[in-house]
């Protein structure tokens, strides 16, 4: 088992045709991905990546597919229109890639993109990837290997650094979701939580948060309720308050969405924080033999 | 984006927001003076510096004649504003010329995104002027919130009951529902990230007025904003900064000596971590992003050694869909292009890692091999430890 997708997900690309877009459904197909459309306005019937069908709709799509799971590469001025165009069209997971989407704009897609029982990972993130059954992502694939770890995370390359350490430590991961840097993400480190508790695969989960808001907060409420180990880190603990640290929601904003509120809110729980990213493998060996 | 208050207001009034009478804006005595003059000899002269606590720094000051706009203008403009929230001071440039208010009552208005929910909330109390989140610390209960519906936008009733949760009185409460209404239209019509209305003045002829404004716009909005286009050019609180978004590259100033480029905003904030760790202070956040080719590389290096303070810098790169020999070019570029006299430490780990650390040998660099590693030698070079030449 794993979360979010296997090998059986069928996925399609929005803007597979774009630089970003064709450039990472190569490397998803290479990975072993079952990328089954794309979808382009205005180019439909054309074959994109060797013999991956291209439609005009995201509907067109899902009916001749019956693709589940979409990732979207679009410019983040078209990117809200693909992501509800997506969840109209029955599209169980969307997962959005693009950075740089409005943030009333992803306050308005939230609740629309739920009332159509559609998931949205991201925006701003890296994606998801089970090892070695379905990366629907621009992760690294070789950095990750099949184990116990779920990994869940606002980031990408800092994930990548921790994820690679954790495979050269021998601890293979379940899944690996990357929530996105944004403000408003589509889904928040509760929800995914609350999937690695019910996931046969996943033995411990590592969370790498950051500053700002106070998901990591609510999170830590969560882990109370949680039977398996949360190996936590958080990054931006040296951040100025008031400096937006490159992501658009990570910023310590007067009082609130500071790291040692949330470092300590973790360890109040009983989740191990680490110090530094080369802690965490030790941390989680620890808990998988505890 | 911040924008400055006058530019704020401008918005604002344009959008239905009842503010002060505007003299406009003055960059010297003389123009301060004029202003004065067309408001009808008596002026509030206000310092345009992204700050609060500009009136007991001196940066709000009270005309009673134009001679004395002129004079008080000519001690403000080119001022060293220091308040608590900046310590190290800004230097005041631009005097927003406003017809004084008698203000009988003060309330804050704002209206900011509440990230634990996705949702726009409304902050109301009748405490204004002062710093509400003291004011949310300690009397709570004087603050009202509501959560607004994405969909329906802020409801007259959910703002008339902000209103009676706030303590407004009622003889204003007919008056306030409406303009709050009208904040929260503007908000979303700015796509602003926040709106910040303190004081909300009540004058002395029962008016309610925006007597100071702060607005912030996201930054991710800007493509439909074009008319906010030339303001953005000064918004940067930084030269640097400023140079940086001219480049297009992610760039935070900070007020350490070490110099941090890396990929990935995640990786170089935990980058910065391991410099703390090591007992050293970054210099800088500088995010060249997923992918970036030689050229990218080179001109963030230009970057941060325009910072004169910066004593090493640490290349931190994990390479996903970032290539390690190209990044390494870029160095390599940049060290050749100009005269470079601070240590660089290299770590270069994922993609093409090996063919970037084969450029790299025989130059001038220091290779790392770990990010712990990489902080160290850094911090050790800024403090003036020796590095080993590569």
């Amino acid at each position: 088992m794993s979360i979010y997708v296997n090998t059986g997900s069928k996925v399609l690309v929005q803007g597979i045709t774009g630089r970003e877009g064709s450039y990472h459904t190569a490397e998803m197909v290479r990975y072993g991905t079952n990328i089954v459309a794309g979808v382009v306005p205005g180019k439909g019937g054309q074959v994109a990546d060797g013999n991956v069908p291209v439609f005009d709709l995201v509907s067109d799509a899902v009916e001749a597919t019956g693709a589940d799971v979409s990732i979207i590469f679009v410019p983040a001025a078209f990117a809200t229109d693909a992501i509800l165009e997506a969840a109209d069209s029955g599209v169980r997971l969307i997962v959005a890639i693009t950075d740089g989407i409005p943030l009333q704009d992803a306050i308005r897609l939230r609740p629309i993109v739920r009332r159509r029982g559609a998931i949205l990972i991201g925006p701003n993130c890296p994606g998801v990837i089970t090892p070695g059954e379905c990366k629907v992502g621009i992760m690294p694939g070789e950095a990750f290997t099949p184990g116990p770890v779920g990994v869940v995370s606002r980031s990408g390359t800092l994930t990548y650094e921790i994820v690679d350490s954790l495979t050269r430590a021998g601890l293979g991961q379940s899944t690996c979701v990357g929530i996105g840097g944004d403000p408003v993400p589509g889904t928040t480190f509760v929800e995914v939580l609350r999937l690695f508790e019910d996931d046969n695969a996943t033995k411990a989960v590592v969370m790498v948060g950051e500053i700002g808001g106070s998901d990591e907060e609510a999170a830590a409420e969560f882990i109370t309720t949680m039977t398996k180990p949360v190996i936590g880190f958080i990054g931006g603990r040296s951040a100025p308050p008031g400096k937006r640290m490159g992501h658009a929601g990570a910023i310590v904003s007067g009082s609130s969405g500071g790291a040692e509120a949330k470092v300590h809110a973790l360890r109040e729980v009983g989740a191990a924080v680490a110090d530094a990213t080369d802690d965490i493998p030790a941390l989680v060996a620890r808990a998988l033999n505890g | 984006m911040k924008l400055h208050e006058y530019q704020s207001k401008m918005m604002l009034r344009d959008l239905g927001v009842p503010v002060p009478e505007n003299g406009g804006t003055a960059t010297t005595p003389g123009a301060a003076r004029a202003a004065c003059e067309a408001l009808g000899g008596r002026a509030v002269l206000k310092a345009q510096v992204h700050t609060g606590g500009r009136g007991k720094a001196g940066g709000i000051r009270i005309a009673e004649s134009p001679a004395d706009a002129e004079r008080l203008a000519s001690e403000m403009l080119g001022m060293l504003l220091k308040t608590h929230q900046a310590p190290e001071g800004l230097r005041v440039e631009t005097l927003l010329i406003e017809a004084p208010l008698v203000m009988t009552r003060e309330f804050y208005a704002g209206i900011v995104p509440d990230r634990s929910v996705g949702r726009n909330t409304l902050i109301l109390s009748a405490m204004g002027g002062m710093d509400i989140e003291a004011v949310a610390a300690e009397r709570p209960e004087a603050v009202a919130r509501e959560r607004i519906d994405p969909a329906l936008g802020l409801r007259p009733y959910q703002a008339r009951r902000a209103c009676v949760h706030a303590g407004i009185p009622e003889e204003l409460i007919r008056g306030l529902t409406p303009m709050l209404v009208t904040l929260y239209d503007a908000y979303i019509r700015l796509d602003a990230t926040l709106l910040e209305i303190n004081p909300l003045a009540v004058t002395d002829t029962g008016a309610l007025v925006a007597a100071d404004a702060k607005v912030i716009i996201d930054d991710n909005a800007m493509y439909r904003h074009p008319e906010l286009a030339d303001w953005n050019e000064d918004a940067a609180d930084n030269p640097i900064e400023a140079e940086a978004q001219r480049r297009g590259i992610q760039y935070v100033h900070l007020d350490g000596t070490v110099g941090v480029m890396g990929n990935g905003a995640g990786l170089v904030m935990g980058t910065l971590d391991e410099v703390a760790r090591a007992g050293g202070k970054a210099a800088n956040f500088l995010d060249v992003g997923g992918g970036a080719r030689a050229d990218v590389v080179q001109s963030s290096l230009e970057l941060i050694l325009m910072n004169p303070a910066v004593r090493s810098v640490l290349v931190n790169i994990y390479g996903g869909i970032t290539r390690c020999d190209e990044v390494a070019r870029g160095i390599l570029q940049a060290t050749s292009a100009m005269e470079i006299d601070v240590p660089i430490i290299v770590r270069l780990a994922g993609t093409r890692a090996a063919e970037g650390a084969a450029l790299l040998a025989g130059s001038h660099l220091t290779p790392a091999l770990s990010m712990q590693e990489a902080a160290q030698l850094a911090v050790d070079a800024a403090a003036g430890g020796r590095v080993v030449d590569g």
